[in-house]
């Protein structure tokens, strides 16, 4: 099913919803409208019958019409629904907001309110309630209201603690603004669609539990008709004739399911809460990619990426969006080359596309990953079985929550071990000590910790551990050292350049970071708004960069350009995708710009022996000749 | 972990006297006179001052509570106003039934809901849409308007089922089950839709973690993967909500005990709501609130052993 027809049957769904909850408040309005009947009259000669044209919902033990019972019925049902949702929106919205905006004393103490509200046995209280004021319908949906506050507290209280995090609550604070002020401006219309989700719940759970009552006896006193009351009449019959239950049941029913449909509709238009499957299956079928071009050289490459493309599903209309483009590059056994790049700029989609993991539920749309001799991107379910862990290790860029939080962290590298090599239980236990060694955690007691007990740099290094413990020949490692501080930065970076070197591994380090591309890097991939701008060695690039945007980076601000500082800022910013520009994607933010940048796409020109730049202002200085 | 539970047995005494207090004092609002109510309204009024006198009556509310509080704590909770049984005896008696029923509905419903949340996660598409749908009519059909159909259909059409009563488990299983196939089933799709959408939503959201994906790039495999990390992970949402949905059993089971007669907790405080019988609601309500309690300590002890950062907290 496409998105389109499944969002339109949601919409009708809606709609019928909105149109009985219509139909209901005509029932109370103007009940003469949807029935002439008379709810008490008897007639005892028509007991009991099904739908006939005379009682279209039938009649019951005393041949009074159904139809009727129900019309008037409803007034009860939709009142004890408002008072009940009013008085949980206002007691939950009300604390809170208070619990979570003040926080401190007036928090805690609004939680344990909370907490008592929800431990109180709620339709039991509401028994004592209802046996204490017989038939009151206002005062029993009172009490349902107040218990019924308890998830609501929690809710708002959350959604306000994260609010108030946020920066435009600081600045209403500094421009005067007192509390009040700012939660009714700011903090209550930003939860507006919460609190509705939250009051269609309320509002259907107390359909149910109001008929449930009126079942049991508590509800108006006969022979005023309540739903619940109707039914409990049909239990009575119900020996004789089923029927007399259907229509009280299939309002109850209808009503519940509309309050549900219109929360849920109201939950996605506030939440966009459209979520599909994020752990896709392996494609079985071949894919139908046109290749990019055929592998005809024999350099002894271990990754060979040739015009590699990806496009991710848009987050509000699904359809695909090119996020990579004709993206190449090689990396030679043993080698470091650095992905360098903006965030936005598709480096880190194309290394996870390189591992078939296309983030965001995208998929590669063209080109070829030649690694060891197989076309990753057209390998099958089994061929990445050997791949993955085996041939390629990936590295993720924030380790506290590589590894899985509820396992120890030996426990979970002996399984890898296990994996990969098929040992046994003791001898994988032992690899799994050596692995730690090997990343310099040589404290048995790490073993047994969970991650969550790791420092920021002792987790990445075991996540490091992780992705080696199939001895792959090539390691992806995204953004590996962005989340540490500086000083557990140089330290993983030495270790990576010591594990590449020992085990002639070869690595593909994903960064923003020109530091770190300066330390650890022997060749450079240089990639901007989705394309690969330039590709040449750690030294041109610090040396003499070609393309503008390299330039910038560096020229921007030279001295920043060290270990542990983040890329410069350089004017302007980069087109997003789906917005680029026919020509050179840099044109707006370049210097050198000429009309001729902007009519055509530039290729990419070899300025110097493997390396290249894409920039037609290259050719004016230098022999380059264009390559693929 | 220890301290955890001490803490949250801590905070049940409190909870459990404002609970009793609340429930004392709205049932001696009841207009009107308890004495009355069981003498009738033709009784002489000094019959009524020496019923009143005798019940302690005509103290102030207070010192009632307070008396009733300290014979609650000995474990006597006094006895019905209008049979005269012994209320600890009445309300032990009927824990087994209301216990049976939230349990095996409880267990029953996370058994099918966690396994049509999971797989509709991890399908995604129509699945995942079809549990949408199965939980908003899951909730939408009352518990009581689902028993009453049961019984017209499995009991009265064609009596595969008993319509009414309860078999203790003592004296025979194989009957207990068969007597509790219908309201089990009645109290069970509402329950395991709430559960099939937070697997479901946990699920999602496991998904979603940094080591699902690094442990895909690392070649472990989308079983392994889906049911040795990804559930275990889920879980602890789950089993939070499997304590609310057992909790808001004990609310369904008061009507769907009502409808199949079961001698249980429910019902007993229903007649006793409707007979305004004080002692025997305020029983009910000591118990309700016991169970609640206990169930949240179980919720917190199965996620204590979830999940690490609770345990060794
Ligand atoms: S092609 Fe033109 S606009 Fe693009 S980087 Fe080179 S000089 Fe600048």
């Amino acid at each position: 099913m496409t998105r389109a027809p499944r969002q339109l049957a949601r919409t009708s769904l809606t709609v019928l919803a909105t149109l009985w909850l219509g139909v209901l408040a005509v029932a109370v309005l103007a009940p003469g409208l949807l029935t002439g009947r008379d709810p008490l009259e008897q007639d005892l000669t028509a007991s009991l019958q099904t739908a006939t044209g005379e009682h279209l919902l039938g009649t019951d033990r005393l041949g009074r019409d159904l139809l009727s019972r129900l019309v008037h019925g409803t007034g009860t049902v939709l009142w004890g629904v408002a008072v009940a949702v009013v008085v949980a929106v206002v007691l939950g919205t009300v604390l809170g907001l208070i619990a979570g905006y003040f926080g401190g004393l007036l928090d805690a103490a609004v939680m344990r309110l909370s907490d008592l509200l929800f431990a109180v046995p709620g339709i039991i209280l509401l028994l004592v309630v209802a046996s204490t004021f017989p038939n009151d319908v206002t005062i029993a949906m009172t009490a349902f209201g107040v218990i019924m506050a308890s998830g609501l507290i929690r809710v708002v209280r959350g959604a306000t603690r994260s609010l108030r995090a946020e920066q435009f609550i600081a600045a209403a604070k500094v421009a005067g603004l007192s509390d009040a002020q700012i939660l009714w401006r700011h903090a209550l219309p930003r939860l507006l669609g919460l609190v509705i989700v939250q009051a269609s719940l309320i509002a259907a759970v107390t359909v149910v539990t109001q008929a449930g009552l009126a079942f049991l006896g508590f509800g108006p006193p006969p022979p005023a008709p309540t739903w619940g009351g109707l039914m409990d009449e049909g239990r009575a019959v119900m020996a004789q004739s089923a029927w007399p239950l259907l229509p009280p049941g299939a309002a109850v029913a209808l009503t519940v399911l509309a309050f549900l449909l219109i929360g849920d509709a109201v939950r996605d238009r506030t939440t966009g809460a459209w979520s599909t499957s994020k752990l896709a299956r392996p494609n079985r079928r071949r894919s139908r990619i046109a290749s990019g071009e055929a592998d005809v050289s024999a350099s002894p490459a271990v990754l060979k990426v040739r015009g590699l493309s990806a496009a991710i599903p848009d987050r509000v209309t699904f359809a695909p969006r090119t996020v990579v483009t004709d993206a190449s590059f090689e990396i030679d056994p043993g080698e470091i080359v650095g992905l360098v790049g903006e965030s936005g700029s598709g480096k880190t989609v194309t290394a996870l596309s390189v591992l078939g993991l296309t983030p965001g539920g995208g998929t590669v749309t063209g080109g070829s990953c030649m690694f060891e001799g197989l076309d990753l991107v057209r390998a099958t379910a089994r061929q990445w079985r050997d791949v993955r862990g085996r041939g390629i290790g990936y590295v993720a860029q924030d380790s506290a929550l590589s590894l899985d939080p509820s396992l120890r962290v030996g426990a979970q590298l002996a399984a890898a071990v296990r994996r990969h090599t098929g040992v046994n239980r003791r001898v994988a236990r032992s690899r799994a000590a050596e692995l730690l060694a090997a990343v310099e955690l040589t404290d048995p007691a790490v073993a047994r910790r969970y991650p969550h007990q790791l420092s920021g740099g002792m987790a990445q290094r075991a996540a490091i551990a992780y992705a080696l413990a199939g001895s792959p020949r090539l390691l992806i490692a995204d953004e590996p050292t962005t989340a540490l501080d500086m000083t557990v930065q140089a330290s993983i970076l030495a270790l990576l350049r010591r594990l590449s070197r020992d085990r002639s591994m070869a690595v593909l380090l994903v960064t923003h970071d020109l530091g770190v591309v300066a330390q650890l890097c022997d060749r450079v991939v240089v990639m901007y708004a989705g394309q690969v701008v330039e590709r040449c060695t750690t030294d041109e690039l610090f040396t003499g960069p070609r393309h503008p945007y390299s330039a910038a980076l560096l020229a921007a601000d030279p001295s920043r350009a060290r270990f542990g500082q983040p890329l410069p800022v350089i004017a302007g910013t980069a087109p997003v995708p789906g917005a680029w520009p026919r020509g050179c994607r840099m044109a707006d933010r370049c210097s050198l710009v000429t009309d001729q940048c902007r009519a055509a796409e530039v290729p990419l020109l070899e300025y110097a022996h493997g390396s290249v730049a894409r920039c037609i202002r290259v050719a004016e200085r230098q022999d380059a000749v264009p390559v693929s | 972990m220890t301290r955890l539970v001490l803490r949250r047995l801590a905070w049940s005494v409190p909870m459990l006297l404002v609970i009793t207090l609340l429930s004392f004092v709205l049932v001696s609002l009841i207009p009107g006179d308890t004495a009355r109510a069981i003498l009738g309204p033709s009784a002489a009024p000094e019959q009524i001052d020496a019923v009143r006198a005798q019940l302690g009556l005509d103290q102030p509310l207070l010192q009632q509570y307070l008396s009733w509080l300290g014979r609650a704590i000995r474990g006597d909770l006094g006895s019905s106003l209008l049979t005269g049984v012994d209320v600890s005896q009445l309300v032990n008696a009927r824990l087994a039934p209301t216990l049976s029923l939230i349990t095996l509905a409880t267990l029953s419903a996370g058994v099918i809901g966690v396994t049509l949340g999971v797989q509709s996660a991890v399908r995604g598409g129509r699945l995942g849409r079809l549990v949408d749908l199965a939980s908003m009519s899951g909730l939408a059909v009352p518990g009581f308007a689902l028993a009453l159909l049961l019984v017209a259909v499995f009991a009265v059409r064609w009596p595969l089922f008993p319509a009414t009563g309860y078999v203790d488990f003592a004296s025979s299983p194989g009957q207990w089950l068969h007597a509790l196939v219908l309201p089990v089933a009645a109290a069970c799709p509402g329950a395991a839709t709430a559960v099939a959408k937070q697997a479901r939503d946990a699920t999602l959201d496991v998904l979603d973690r940094e080591f699902v994906r690094v442990m895909q790039a690392n070649g472990v495999p989308r079983r392994t993967i889906i049911y040795r990390h990804v559930l275990r992970n889920a879980a602890g949402p789950v089993v939070s909500l499997l304590g609310v949905v057992s909790a808001s059993l004990l609310g369904a089971a008061v009507l769907i005990e009502n409808v199949f007669a079961l001698p249980g907790l429910g019902s007993a405080a229903a007649v006793a709501a409707s007979q305004h019988d004080l002692p025997v609601l305020q029983g009910a309500v000591v118990y309700f609130t016991l169970i609640v309690i206990v169930i949240g300590l179980l919720v917190d002890l199965v996620q204590a052993w979830l999940d690490p950062k609770v345990r060794l907290r």
